[in-house]
C-alpha cells in the first residue's frame, strides 16, 4: 500500500484515503465540437503509460476531497513529489532523483533475482 | 521431435529417461527474419506456431525479454470461458476455447486442459439480470450457459455457503459448464516445443530496444540486446509491456499497465470441484490439481510496472472468500505475486494493423488473456500472414478508439474478466 503526501493537508497518509485519477496536465481542447476525430482520439483515450517518472492526478477523496498533481516512479512505485493542482508541470528535486535511481529497481529477469540469491 | 505417448515413456523408462530431448532449441538469431514477434508468452508463441503451421511462415523469430512464458502466462489463474456478451467477445472467446479443447492432441502436450465449469455467482436483483442477459446473448450466439438456483448452485459446487443469513447472500448464478482450467505452463511450453519443431526460432534474454523504420515509415527490423535483427513484418505481443514497445516504434496505444495479483494456499485434498467468480464482492477461486487453492485478487488503482501490488487488495479478496466459503477460513496462504496487465478504455482487446506499415499488434487483453491464448495467437497468425484481420478478429482494431465503435465488456463483466 502507498503511503501519499497531500499537498493540501501536508500530511502523509494511507493509499486507501485516495483515489486514483489518471494523467496529469491534459487539457480539455477548447473547440471540442470542432477538432477531427483523430484529436479527440487522442485526447480521450491516449495515455503515456510510462514506465519509469509519470505525472499523474489523485485525489484526497476521504480526506480535504481536492485534487492535486504527484510525480511517481512507475517502476518502484516511489513518490518523488506532490504539488497543488493548478500548478505547471513541476521539474523533480535533485535530492529525490538521486533517492530514486539509487534506489534498487524492481528486477524481472530470473538471472537478476534468482542468480543473485544463489 | 520424438511424439509423447505412452511407448515413449515406457521406452524410457527403461533406459533411465536418458533419450529425452531438448523440447525447444534456443539459437543465436540470424540477421533477418520475415516476421518477428515480440513477446514469447502464450499469444506470441501460439502466433508463431500457427504461422508455421497454416501459414506456411516458418522463418520467424520470438525474442523475449527474460524467459519464455515467464510473464503473464506464468502469472495468471488460468481460468477459461466464453460467456462474454457482445458478439466480438463471444467469436474470439469461443474460437479459444474451442481450440482449448482439442489443444492437447494438437500439441502432443497435455495441456491439462479441465473442462469443470465456471459458475458466476450472482448476488443481488442486478447481478440477476445482468448474467440472465449474458446467458441468453450466449445461448442464441450457440455458447453453453445456464442458470442455477441457489440450490443447485450449492450442489455443482458443495462448500459454497448460500445460507440466507450469509454475509454475501446469493441469489442464483450462470454456469458455463464447457468452461475451466488449463495448466498455464505447458501452454506456453507445448507451444514452444511445437513452433521450435517447425524451424521457428525462440530467442530469449533478448531485449527489443528499438524499432527501427524505414523511408516510407515501413519496419525494417529490430533493435535489440543482441544486435539488428531485421524483418519485414514485426508482431508485437508485449502484454503489460506492449505500450512501451509500440512507442518505439512511435505508435500511441491506450493502454493502462496495472498490477494484479493471485495467490494460491497450502495444498489441499481434492476439495473444490469447479471455477467459482463473484464479480460483485470480487473473489475468484479454483483448486489446481496439485492441491493448491488459485485466488485471483483485483487490480491496483494506479499505473504500475512493479509486477508487485497493495496488501489491502488481496486483503479485499480473502475477506470475500472467507465469507463465500467459510470452510476454507483456517486455509493458510502460501504465496502470492503480481503481474502488469494492460487495460484498454473498454476492456476489449487490441488485435489489428497500426498506422506503421508491417507493425502488427496483439495487446490490452487486460486481466482475461489467459483464456484467449490459443484464440488469440490463431488470429493474430493470420493477420501478420494476410496483412488483414480474420472475420473473428475484425472489431478489436485500434481503430476503434477513433470511430467510436467500442466493444464495452467493461459495463457487461465488471471486475473479473
Amino acid at each position: 500500500m502507498l503511503l501519499i503526501h497531500c499537498p493540501y493537508c501536508e500530511e502523509d497518509r494511507s493509499e486507501l484515503e485516495f483515489r486514483w485519477a489518471g494523467e496529469a496536465h491534459i487539457a480539455r481542447p477548447d473547440a471540442i465540437s470542432e477538432i477531427s476525430d483523430e484529436e479527440f482520439a487522442e485526447y480521450f483515450f491516449l495515455r503515456n503509460n510510462e514506465k519509469g517518472l509519470t505525472y499523474e492526478r489523485w485525489r484526497h477523496m476521504h480526506g480535504c476531497g481536492r485534487f492535486f498533481n504527484a510525480a511517481r516512479d512507475t517502476v518502484s512505485d516511489r513518490f518523488l513529489m506532490t504539488y497543488k493542482a493548478g500548478l505547471p508541470k513541476q521539474p523533480i528535486p535533485v535530492a529525490e532523483e538521486r533517492a530514486a535511481a539509487a534506489e534498487e529497481k524492481t528486477v524481472e529477469t530470473w538471472e537478476a533475482t534468482e542468480g543473485d540469491a544463489r | 521431435m520424438r511424439k509423447y505417448s505412452v511407448f515413449a515413456i515406457a521406452r524410457e523408462a527403461m533406459r533411465a529417461h536418458k533419450g529425452w530431448d531438448a523440447q525447444w532449441i534456443s539459437p543465436e538469431p540470424r540477421s533477418a527474419y520475415d516476421v518477428i514477434i515480440i513477446g514469447a508468452g502464450g499469444h506470441g508463441l501460439g502466433a508463431a506456431y500457427y504461422l508455421a503451421k497454416q501459414h506456411g511462415i516458418t522463418n520467424v523469430a520470438v525474442i523475449e525479454r527474460g524467459w519464455l512464458g515467464g510473464g503473464n502466462t506464468g502469472r495468471n489463474t488460468t481460468i477459461i470461458r466464453s460467456n462474454y456478451l457482445y458478439d466480438e467477445s463471444m467469436d474470439i472467446y469461443e474460437h479459444s476455447l474451442k481450440l482449448w479443447e482439442g489443444l492437447s492432441q494438437e500439441l502432443n502436450y497435455n495441456v491439462m486442459y479441465s473442462p469443470r465449469g465456471v459458475m458466476m455467482l450472482s448476488h443481488n436483483t442486478h447481478d440477476q439480470q445482468s448474467f440472465k442477459r449474458h446467458i441468453h446473448a450466449n445461448r442464441l450466439y450457440g455458447i453453453d450457459n445456464e442458470w442455477l438456483t441457489p440450490e443447485q448452485a450449492k450442489a455443482f459446487c458443495p462448500p459454497l455457503d448460500i445460507a440466507k443469513t450469509a454475509r454475501y447472500p446469493i441469489n442464483g448464478a450462470a454456469l458455463q459448464r464447457r468452461g475451466g482450467t488449463a495448466r498455464h505452463d505447458a501452454v506456453a511450453w507445448g507451444y514452444a516445443r511445437a513452433a521450435s519443431d517447425r524451424g521457428v526460432h525462440i530467442i530469449q534474454n533478448c531485449e527489443v530496444t528499438g524499432i527501427r523504420r524505414g523511408p516510407n515509415g515501413e519496419v525494417q527490423g529490430v533493435e535489440t540486446s543482441k544486435g539488428f535483427i531485421g524483418a519485414r513484418k514485426i508482431g508485437v505481443s508485449a502484454a503489460g509491456h506492449s505500450s512501451v514497445v509500440m512507442e518505439m516504434a512511435g505508435v500511441r496505444v491506450p493502454l493502462a499497465s496495472n498490477p494484479l495479483q493471485a495467490l494460491v494456499s497450502e495444498p489441499l485434498k481434492p476439495i473444490f470441484p469447479c471455477v467459482v467468480m463473484s464479480n460483485t464482492v470480487h473473489a475468484y477461486i479454483s483448486q489446481s490439481d496439485k492441491g493448491e487453492l488459485v485466488i485471483g485478487a483485483g487490480t491496483d488503482q494506479y499505473n504500475s510496472y512493479s509486477q508487485t501490488g497493495g496488501l489491502q487488495i488481496i486483503t479485499h479478496t480473502l475477506d470475500a472468500i472467507c465469507e463465500l466459503f467459510p470452510i476454507f477460513r483456517r486455509v493458510k496462504m502460501m504465496r502470492q505475486w503480481g503481474g502488469i496487465t494492460d487495460n484498454t478504455p473498454d476492456r476489449s482487446p487490441i488485435q489489428g494493423v497500426t498506422p506503421v506499415p508491417g507493425l502488427f499488434v496483439n495487446c490490452g487483453w487486460g486481466t482475461g488473456g489467459f483464456k484467449a491464448t490459443p484464440g488469440s495467437a490463431n488470429l493474430f497468425a493470420h493477420l501478420i500472414a494476410t496483412g488483414a484481420p480474420h472475420r473473428l478478429a475484425a472489431g478489436l482494431n485500434l481503430d476503434r478508439f477513433r470511430t467510436g465503435r467500442l466493444i464495452d465488456e467493461a459495463a457487461a463483466a465488471a471486475v473479473a474478466h
